[in-house]
């Protein structure tokens, strides 16, 4: 592939920051978290049991309940996040919000909240001690504890640094302020100052986002306006996947090399659809705390259906905005702006990433006042994610590590202390997440699928432990723990590299460094040579580096003899060195096209400063350049995958990372139930006196009386469930 | 959640929802009666959403404001019993 990559120069050349963020939008931040903390403060009056602090006091209606269940869901990393894929993988990213949630939440509305109402626990992995025991319930205990503060930890790092990139805030400043924000107000008010502003936090993101998705529809021309652009420029933004279809939800699929993802339905229905969502929806601690504690069984089910219906709204101020990114993002000039992966070596010196797609939108079409609504809205986003966590880790941790191991007779009191504790505790275990992750960056790859690693087994043993009488306690411990493995294993094989992996060929044109290590302030001075190419846009072909320093990765530079072959050291340049734009590759049939990235250079013709990035150019090194070189070769890698194992886990070479995860998902789950079941069938189960309320067949509804009709969760179910078809017919 | 002695939340909502709105719909109106250079405007500038956006969170937040207001609020209870 080459490509000039002057595209978005103008973007990033101007400013290191992308949203201009005046006066009157600080006011609007500023008076968020005065209101925020006012809540906090006032709560506090009203939790003095342990009830009211780890379970609001089981007093929350079916709006309260649904409206939190959502917001705890919809942090700004996941808007953001989401928004990001949708520029990625088009219409596919809106299956999170469809297949991907809704059948997955019904369910817990219908089917498994009458066991966590009935048996009274206060969380997960509570249910897994009532049904299982205590080696069920400690191993999710603890690794559900120590999992939501790496979680909270790697949000708060992205999205200091995403404040930073945005915003140009110092990334301490947003990872203290605002985390010490949430420790407050969790820690005075507990679940109830946490459910109180998440469904704050819901009505400003809702108010701060949904300009975006109306304005630049209209900027489109509407949805079929969209469409067409889409269609127009997806060669242009995505060159690697020609023929992709960006713009069905199904229709494209029937194979893995029709649709963005390297997908095909079955991983879909039963890698999203049935084990990533059903873990997510139906075990994940944090979103069903938000619903157990609801006043009474129906309102739990009624604000479980809310929840539905909020979910499927949310591509309206996520996935759209995705889709227009591919559509109506332009450069200051007019020009199509090209966005480029997270991982992509041109991220963030030539081009913003697919990450930026929601700011960018946002500086596009909102100006002051309504920047700082949008600004709100992803900080309350990101606080309302991260307080999610923070209460959950105080219940759980109180509940199902501190109670049982440690102090198991405490007062009441105690254990609100104990809670508060938590709350703070928890939050500077994920500052100190945060600040690892700046000296060990490549480990937030592995922290992200983390959740991935838990959750599914979890499902698996409680969905099985619930409809399931015959399942034991051995079982439920054994079926958890090998699934677990099983998934940590999975992700370690798609990212192992048996002969090596060796990184695309890259050199970086630097300013050069003096023998005690300072850069000398002489900017680098190169020469270019371009060609217009058939699409009438200009390309970078050949690069005479004049003065500098040159990082080269994985790229072979001829020493003076012209036969020797550096591949690593340090030295300085004495005879002009031409460096091809291919570099061949053993064991590849393509050679890699060298990469070359200039983030400031001077350009010698014009004599101003540049930055550029481009692939498969000629280099040539002038006598008195620096050259650093390096041999890079992966035998695990993180952040990349390996083709070859890729396959037998994804059925396709061709599977990205979302697609991995999901089969992975699936192998994990059918993993986790067969280990349970051959278990069950060699060990003693429980008798059926002591699973009265935990198991389908021995757990009776209480009758809540009469009610209206419009109160009746099943009827909301259907006509959610109905809607939710109707939908995947008319995108299909 | 809500007891007798306790603001409901939709109070609070109401309240930022409206002083929000105040604040963009005045800031929306000074830039339709003062614009900005051309080169500093954003991309549907004359639609001027920040002041129909800002008259809808006015509208929004004034309606839970009233509807939720605390003394109200407790009237309706002791009605109710």
């Amino acid at each position: 592939m080459n490509a000039v990559l002057l595209a978005a120069t103008d973007a990033l050349g101007q400013s290191e920051r992308l949203l201009p963020v005046g006066p009157i939008d600080w006011l609007i931040i500023v008076i968020y978290f005065l209101v925020v903390l006012a809540i906090g403060f006032y709560l506090k009056r009203f939790t003095a049991t342990g009830e009211d602090f780890f379970l609001a006091g089981r007093k929350m209606t079916a709006w309260i309940a649904g409206l939190s269940f959502i917001s705890a869901n919809l942090s700004s990393l996941e808007t953001m996040g989401w928004s990001a894929m949708a520029y990625q993988y088009g219409m596919l990213a809106a299956h999170a919000y469809l297949i991907g949630a809704i059948p997955a939440i019904l369910f817990l509305a219908i089917v498994m909240m009458p066991f966590y109402y009935i048996c009274r626990t206060h969380s997960v992995p509570g249910y897994l001690k009532l049904r299982y025991g205590e080696g069920a319930r400690l191993l999710a205990g603890i690794s559900f504890a120590f999992m939501t503060v790496l979680v909270s930890g790697a949000s708060m790092f992205a999205m200091a640094k995403v404040l930073k990139l945005l915003l140009g805030w110092d990334i301490h400043s947003s990872i203290w302020v605002a985390s010490l924000t949430v420790a407050i107000y969790v820690a005075l008010g507990g679940l109830i100052s946490a459910v109180f502003n998440e469904v704050l936090q819901f009505f400003l993101i809702w108010f701060g986002s949904l300009l975006i998705p109306i304005l630049g529809l209209i900027h489109a021309g509407g949805w079929k306006g969209m469409m067409e652009k889409i269609n127009h420029n997806v060669s242009a933004i995505h060159p690697n996947l020609q023929g992709a279809d960006f713009t069905s939800l199904w229709s494209n699929l029937g194979s893995f090399d029709a649709n963005p993802m390297g997908i095909d339905w079955f991983g879909m229905v039963f890698g999203l659809g049935l084990a990533v969502s059903f873990g997510y929806w139906c075990t994940d601690f944090l979103q069903v705390q938000r619903v157990i504690v609801a006043k009474s069984l129906r309102s739990a089910q009624n604000g479980t259906v809310i929840g539905a219906v909020l979910k499927m709204c949310v591509p309206l101020i996520v996935t759209i905005p995705g889709l227009l990114g591919l559509a109506v993002l332009t450069n200051p000039d007019g020009s199509l702006m090209v966005l480029v992966p997270q991982n992509d070596p041109r991220a963030e010196i030539t081009h913003r990433t697919f990450n930026d797609v929601l700011p960018l939108l946002m500086g596009q079409y909102l100006g002051p006042g309504l920047l700082g609504l949008g600004v709100t809205a992803m900080i309350a986003g990101f606080m309302s994610g991260m307080a999610g966590n923070v209460s959950a880790f105080a219940t759980v941790w109180t509940y199902d590590v501190y109670r049982p191991l440690i102090n198991r007779n405490a007062s009441d009191r105690h254990y609100v202390a104990m809670g508060r504790w938590c709350a703070i505790v928890g939050v500077l275990i994920s500052i100190g997440t945060a600040y690892t992750l700046f000296w060990f960056g490549n480990i937030l790859a592995f922290l992200q699928v983390l959740v991935f690693f838990f959750i599914v087994p979890l499902f698996g043993v409680v969905i099985l432990g619930m409809l399931w009488k015959r399942a034991t306690p051995a079982a439920g411990f054994w079926g958890f723990l090998v699934a677990i493995l099983f998934s940590v294993a999975t992700w370690v094989f798609v990212h192992t590299f048996p002969d090596g992996h060796r990184p695309q060929p890259q050199i970086i044109i630097r300013q050069y460094q003096a023998e005690d290590g300072n850069a000398r302030a002489e900017e680098p001075i190169v020469r270019l040579q371009s060609q217009t190419d058939p699409a009438g846009r200009e390309r970078i072909t050949r690069i005479v580096v004049e003065r500098g320093r040159v990082l080269a990765t994985n790229v072979p530079i001829p020493g003076q003899s012209q036969n020797v072959v550096f591949l690593s050291g340090k030295w300085t340049i004495q005879q002009p060195t031409d460096l091809p734009p291919q570099v061949p590759h053993p064991g590849r049939e393509k050679p890699f096209d060298l990469r070359v990235l200039a983030p400031k250079v001077v350009d010698a013709q014009t004599g101003r400063e540049t930055r550029f990035g481009v692939d498969g150019a000629a280099v040539v090194l002038l006598p008195g350049v620096q050259v650093e070189a390096s041999e890079i070769v992966h035998y695990f890698n993180p952040a990349a995958f390996n083709p070859a194992h890729v396959r037998y886990v994804a059925r396709s070479e061709k599977a990205q990372e979302m697609a991995v995860n999901m089969y992975s998902a699936f192998w994990t789950l059918c993993v986790c139930v067969i280990v349970a079941v051959v278990v069950s069938l060699f060990t003693k189960p429980k008798p059926e006196s002591e699973l009265k309320n935990l198991v389908m067949g021995l757990t009776p509804l209480p009758d809540e009386g009469p009610c209206p009709w419009y109160e009746r969760p099943m009827l909301w179910a259907a006509v959610v469930a109905i809607v939710l078809v109707a939908i995947n017919i008319l995108f299909w | 959640m809500e007891s007798e002695h306790q603001i409901p939340i939709w109070f609070f909502i109401g309240c930022i929802l409206l002083i929000y709105g105040i604040i963009v719909m005045a800031t929306g109106v000074y830039l339709w009666v003062a614009p900005p250079p051309e080169e500093a405007r954003v991309k549907l500038y004359e639609y001027h959403a920040d002041v129909w956006w800002g008259a809808v969170l006015i509208l929004f937040g004034g309606l839970y404001c009233v509807r939720f207001w605390p003394s109200n609020v407790s009237k309706r209870q002791s009605f109710r019993r």
